[in-house]
């Protein structure tokens, strides 16, 4: 590592507090002030809008495969969401789900 | 619902997670440690900052060697979804004091804001403060393990043989977690704009296509949403 010791802080530190004020923001200044119907609206998909974009680089190009598609996180993929759909509970799922992964990962991996 | 049972309901709910943020958190201790940083550092990272993915990106990027203002701005970027969680989660905690706010701010991973929200939308009439105990039930388990998962990664070294497929872990959770919260059309549409947008934006430096396709898909949901109301005729 090339940085003296204050650069790393002075990155642990500015990332700590600027993701902090990232989680603070709107919770913190909005509080209970109601906020029109539209943006609730757009509010409602946050999560469905943010997490299969997050992860669809993960499944589709692993950085622990230097980017190639691999069998054994795109069948452990496919697998949880079967799972997750059949037993619609996010427990079984990530149980079933690493049973998969570690299941092709012996088979094919 | 009492705020107790909340509370027991999010620990029992919060705890599956671990298998996730044990792995994921050793494997950071031992890539930050492996990359030079000493434990302090390495404890500073995932006390401080608490997010898996932003910590990766600057450690990664550390690696290279990149210029410090360069380093926060990339992985900080990797963080504004927070800021999304956060406006998502202001209607259902935003009665609450400033303080116990301030705290939940902390608390918010990807894991406690996902797990809460599904709770949240299937329960919409419980108080702000049966709300904020489930909450702080998801959180329990997760945060001391992710500091314990930590430091053992950066004092135990490599002891975790380097072929097994624990990276994906993540992508696993985060399945677990949204698959149930595409409950209507709407939803579908998001999650699919979504993925179609971060291949399509992939290019965008600093992570930031993630955020364009993020804002197209809450688009594209709350319009799906109008529209299927228009039809109803509500």
């Amino acid at each position: 590592m090339i940085y003296p010791a204050w650069q790393i802080w002075a990155i642990i530190l500015g990332l700590g507090l600027g993701s902090y004020l990232l989680r603070l923001s709107f919770l913190g200044l909005i509080g209970s002030r109601p906020m029109p119907e539209w943006v609730l609206r757009h509010l409602r998909y946050t999560a469905v809008a943010v997490m299969p974009g997050l992860i669809t680089p993960l499944i589709l190009f692993p950085q622990a495969t230097e980017g190639q598609l691999d069998p054994v996180r795109l069948g452990a993929a496919l697998g949880t969401i079967a799972i997750s759909l059949w037993t619609r509970n996010p427990t079984l799922t990530i149980l079933g789900g690493a049973a998969v992964l570690f299941g092709l990962h012996f088979a094919i991996g | 619902m009492s705020s107790s049972s909340e509370y027991l309901r999010g620990v029992r709910d919060g705890l599956p997670f671990l298998l996730v943020i044990a792995p994921f958190g050793a494997v950071f201790g031992v890539v930050a440690t492996e990359a030079g940083l000493d434990l302090a550092q390495v404890m500073g990272f995932s006390v401080l900052v608490i997010a898996g993915a932003a910590q990766f990106v600057a450690i990664q990027m550390m690696v290279e060697a990149a210029p410090v203002l360069i380093v926060l701005a990339a992985s900080l970027a990797v963080n504004l979804r927070m800021a999304m969680y956060s406006a998502s989660l202001a209607p259902h905690l935003g009665p609450l004091p400033l303080w116990k706010r301030a705290f939940a701010a902390y608390l918010m991973v990807d894991q406690t804001y996902a797990a809460a929200i599904l709770r949240y939308e299937a329960r919409p009439a419980l108080s702000p403060r049966a709300k904020l105990a489930y909450f702080l039930g998801i959180a329990t388990p997760i945060v001391p393990v992710w500091y314990a998962a930590t430091w053992a990664g950066a004092a135990l070294g490599s002891a975790i043989p380097p072929s097994l497929p624990i990276d994906f872990a993540v992508p696993i959770t985060f399945l677990a977690l949204i698959v149930p919260m595409l409950r209507s059309l709407a939803h579908v549409v998001a999650a699919l704009v979504s993925i179609v947008g971060v291949l399509v934006f992939a290019v965008v430096p600093f992570n930031l296509g993630l955020l364009v396709a993020a804002l197209l898909a809450m688009m594209a949901g709350a319009e799906t949403e109008r529209r299927m109301a228009k039809r109803r005729g509500t």
